[in-house]
């Protein structure tokens, strides 16, 4: 079996449009999440969102282009391209042949179908551009970072909602600790703050219409965010061959069905997802500092989540840090695994606890350090990083320190 | 058809019962409504009056619109029916 580690990071989402802007937003404990502004909002009960501002696709991209990305691929090309450039890999001869892609979304090209249907329905108009169906397809972002890249290698699409992204990383993260790749690019992405994509979760009414205050006493729902998280994991052979700068080590995961119900979820289930990672990683759960929570700020999720903490890590669980960034930058859905690892990376490698912001009041139902408000230094060896999707579906992730 | 019952078709429907079995003193818990149940019940009853109710699952009890019984509900469509003409 292979060392995994991660070489290289990218990110844009309301935090900021790279990684470093992201982590000086998280160290500052500063909030992403603001009115929505897009078409038709005013016909919207749930108003807010952690919308990515600035994000100019002309310039960035050409016109044949855009009429290939959506939003959400652009926001995964950005994302990757500063990832592999950080990286310092240029994927050629046996490194591409055997290289890939695998990323996660929930919703794909939500603002395309939104668009399109809104023009056959609203509109009346019987005919729609050729290339929708390729825009709108959840695995064209993983497509076009690997025609951008050079990477030929195994190159998939990963869909389990809210955990889609750790799901993906955990597969990458197989695929190097195999042998099967010396390289994998890997993250998630998002974009469903368009009507059509907040009005679905306006449904479940579960969505706040002020702020997201993950393990607070007077949460009241989650808030979307949207954008993306990329990350290169590698070969640890392979990349201290070529002296890479090496951001931490991905260490284990466990994947669990809760096999209960569609949206309640289960503590047992997670409890399950974050014993079997610290399995897989061969630690003991004395060594983890800092979980990334998944933390979503509806009542369920995060009274669920420190039950089941406290129930794996027992005496452990009041020494270890826990926090949710979704506070910050939303709830990326089917990305935002890949951008909570960035938490977990500023923890392991500059020492920096990313926050719980909005916290106003404790809950006796999540008793734990949640790093409330404001970043904290502290030394962590080990790191994990929870997702919990609908559907009873888990994964976390382990990392530690290089 | 009453405001009343209306809304005991709608949660009976719910619950998987004969109206008969649903009575104004009936909370949805004793009617055996689920968390989810109830978005579904109060979906249906925005659609059926066509009004919106201020609730959020995640504060059942925070909002005016009293769900501790069949008979609380009434009253809360009736105010907000009111409201609206």
């Amino acid at each position: 079996m292979k060392r995994v580690v991660i070489t290289g990071a990218g990110t844009i989402n309301a935090l900021g449009h790279s990684v470093p802007e992201t982590l000086d937003a998280m160290r500052e404990g500063r909030c992403g999440i603001g009115d929505l502004d897009f078409r038709d909002v005013d016909r919207l009960a749930i108003r807010i969102g952690g919308q990515v501002r600035g994000f100019e696709a002309e310039g960035r991209f050409n016109r044949q282009q855009m009429t290939l990305y959506d939003r959400f691929t652009q926001f995964t090309l950005a994302a990757a391209q500063e990832a592999i450039t950080q990286s310092g890999l240029e994927f050629q001869g046996d490194l591409a042949a055997r290289s890939g892609v695998v990323l996660g979304t929930a919703g794909g090209g939500v603002s395309t179908w939104d668009d399109n249907y809104r023009a056959v329905y609203e509109e009346g108009k019987n005919r729609v551009h050729p290339f929708v169906v390729p825009k709108l397809m959840n695995n064209a972002a993983a497509s076009h970072v690997s025609m951008e890249h050079n990477l030929k290698g195994p190159s998939f699409t990963v869909s389990t909602a809210c955990a889609s992204s750790n799901h993906a990383m955990a597969q990458a993260f197989a695929m190097v600790r195999s042998g099967m790749a010396p390289a994998m690019v890997t993250g998630g992405s998002e974009s469903m703050l368009c009507f059509g994509g907040v009005k679905a979760w306006e449904g479940l009414r579960v969505m706040s219409k002020d702020a997201c205050r993950p393990f607070s006493l007077n949460r009241n729902g989650m808030v979307q965010g949207e954008g993306a998280g990329v990350f290169v994991f590698e070969d640890y052979d392979h990349a201290r061959a070529r002296g890479a700068d090496i951001l931490c080590e991905v260490i284990g995961f466990a994947m669990s069905s809760d096999a209960a119900d569609i949206v309640m979820p289960s503590k047992q289930g997670a409890a399950r997802a974050m014993a079997g990672a610290l399995a897989d990683a061969r630690i003991d759960r004395s060594e983890v500092g800092y979980i990334n929570a998944h933390g979503t700020g509806t009542t369920a999720n995060d009274k669920t989540e420190c039950a089941a903490v406290a129930d794996v890590f027992g005496p452990q669980a009041d020494k270890l840090m826990i926090s949710s960034t979704k506070s910050m930058h939303g709830h990326l859905i089917g990305g935002t695994g890949a951008v909570e690892l960035l938490a977990c990376i500023m923890a392991l490698r500059d020492g920096v606890i990313a926050p719980t912001i909005g916290y106003e009041e404790p809950d006796p139902e999540c008793a734990l350090d949640v790093v409330p408000n404001t970043a904290r230094e502290a030394k962590v060896t080990v790191a994990l990083s929870n997702a919990f999707a609908f559907g009873g579906l888990n994964a976390v992730l382990a990392l530690r320190r290089v | 058809m009453s405001i009343q019952d209306r809304v005991i078709a709608i949660i009976a429907e719910q619950a998987v019962l004969e109206p008969s079995d649903v009575t104004p003193e009936s909370s949805l818990d004793e009617l055996g409504i689920s968390s989810l149940g109830l978005v579904e019940s109060i979906f249906a009853i925005e659609e059926e009056f066509d009004i919106s109710i201020p609730f959020n699952a995640n504060e059942p009890g925070a909002s005016d619109f009293d769900i501790s019984s069949v008979a609380a509900i009434v009253r809360g469509i009736e105010s907000l029916v009111a409201e609206k003409a």
